[in-house]
């Protein structure tokens, strides 16, 4: 292994580390939403929230290269508020929240969606209001779903490669992930460089999907109750 | 229209896209053989040639791919022939403020993105960086640039604003929608640039490639290459 190999493959961990990190309010906010909310155009968010997933990552980062492009709508605020996005690092940064958001708010869900019902309203005849019930109950009960949401999501970041070289491109020390650098290996006959990347993120990618299922299976013990600690106290009045 | 030969596919540098598509549906007309074309980066489908693609004929941008293939001993005998020749040119977004007249007006501080073919492969790229090289620019302008993976991506993304400047062939301008030419390199500049081709030895239909190649290199091929802004170079007996 390079320095070169070293810094690429440090880059992109840092970067999808970053990513998940923003990946995760409003992936949590939106698989709430999903499973407990009734409204209105549900089934549309539901829809939007999953299109990177199935989107050719390319379309996603044409949409995004179009939006936030210096001729596009939001390129233009960007450019007046200072904020150069395309082709740096933050390019890089959104590619890979974008596309991995999909799967944390899935996961996330799916884990929102296991929990019984009766803790959460437990908590609210004891006084609880809805933030409170959400951040001692809901969340930490769905704790597990959600960790393993944010593992795909980080695993997803991590490879992400049709948005990244179409809104942060391929500039050395700058924007190049593993997987675009390994691509451009690829181009140029340096097989050899391209095989340790190749295995650097089969390591990593197979930690993270290995940690990643283990944690989604439910675990039994906190799905027949929350630990007494983790239910709110009612307040005396 | 006559009866139709078995088709020809040609593997064909990018920047020849659309003065090929032009010359295949009037080859196809006249000699009723169908052309398909697969277009890329050279160092793209020279790589895809030296593993395995099986292609008819391969029309590069540069010697140093066709290079790669004939040591590959992939080439048939006695076709390699030099179809082309072609010019940089420094295209500039199309809200550049400031004229940019010559290669040193890249040295400037506010060109801060320049938008290449990889110039560790792609033609287009590698060309570009011996004209830098050339004019002493090269220290200078190599942190701007960002590399793509097709001398046509530079272009796209002068194009759309997100590069101040790009530097590709002057017969790429005219598929510019926003971006404006800004000059053309002198011959003396740029080292010369030449797009050899030949038919491959494992072309599945080898007498037609030959035909369509021979073909080329007749005046009625002749004509569009050049108002597509190609040079014809002279023919060697």
């Amino acid at each position: 292994m390079t320095a070169e190999h070293l810094q690429i493959i440090q880059f992109t961990v840092l970067v999808a580390l970053a990513a998940t990190a923003l990946m995760l309010p409003p992936g949590i906010a939106l698989a709430w939403l999903l499973a407990r909310g009734r409204f209105r155009g549900k089934a549309l968010l539901e829809t939007v929230v999953t299109l990177p997933l199935v989107l050719p990552p390319v379309a996603t980062g044409f949409i995004l290269l179009r939006l936030l492009g210096r001729r596009g709508p939001f390129g233009a605020v960007l450019e007046r508020g200072g904020v150069d996005l395309i082709f740096t690092w933050k390019a890089v940064l959104l590619a890979m929240t974008v596309m991995g958001l999909p799967l944390v708010v899935r996961t996330a869900r799916a884990g929102f969606e296991q929990i019984t019902r009766r803790y959460e309203q437990m908590a609210a005849t004891l006084g609880a209001g809805p933030w409170r019930v959400f951040f001692t109950i809901s969340l930490p009960l769905a704790s597990r779903a959600v960790l393993a949401g944010a593992l795909l999501g980080f695993s997803r970041a991590l490879g992400e490669f049709g948005a990244t070289i179409v809104i942060a491109g391929n500039i050395p020390g700058e924007t190049r992930t593993i997987a675009v650098a390994m691509f451009g290996y690829l181009e140029t006959g340096r097989d050899d460089d391209a095989t340790v990347l190749l295995l650097a993120s089969l390591a990593i990618s197979f930690a993270s999907v290995w940690l990643s299922n283990q944690l989604a299976q439910p675990a039994r013990r906190t799905r027949a109750a929350p630990r007494a600690s983790a239910l709110p106290r009612a307040r005396p009045r | 229209m006559g009866v139709e030969g078995a088709p020809v596919l040609v593997s064909a540098a990018v920047s020849l896209s659309a003065a090929l598509e032009e010359l295949g549906s009037q080859y196809t007309r006249a000699a009723g053989v169908p052309v398909r074309f697969n277009f890329a980066a050279s160092n793209i489908l020279a790589r895809q040639i030296v593993e395995g693609a099986a292609v008819d004929a391969f029309i590069s941008a540069d010697e140093a791919q066709m290079g790669l293939v004939a040591d590959a001993g992939l080439l048939e005998a006695g076709t390699r022939v030099v179809l082309l020749t072609n010019r940089l040119a420094v295209v500039t977004r199309g809200d550049w403020p400031r004229p940019l007249r010559q290669l040193a007006d890249l040295g400037g501080q506010d060109v801060r993105r320049i938008a290449v073919g990889d110039p560790a492969a792609v033609p287009a790229g590698v060309y570009a960086r011996q004209a830098l090289e050339r004019a002493g620019l090269w220290s200078i302008v190599e942190p701007r640039l960002v590399p793509t993976v097709s001398v046509r991506a530079a272009l796209a993304a002068a194009d759309e604003g997100n590069a101040d400047a790009a530097i590709v062939y002057r017969t790429d301008v005219a598929a510019a929608r926003h971006a404006r030419l800004a000059f053309v390199l002198a011959p003396r500049e740029a080292p010369p640039i030449v797009y050899p081709a030949a038919v491959m030895t494992r072309a599945p239909n080898a007498p037609a490639a030959r035909a369509w190649l021979q073909w080329l290199r007749g005046p009625t091929a002749r004509a569009t290459f050049e108002r597509h802004g190609f040079g014809v170079p002279a023919r060697t007996p």
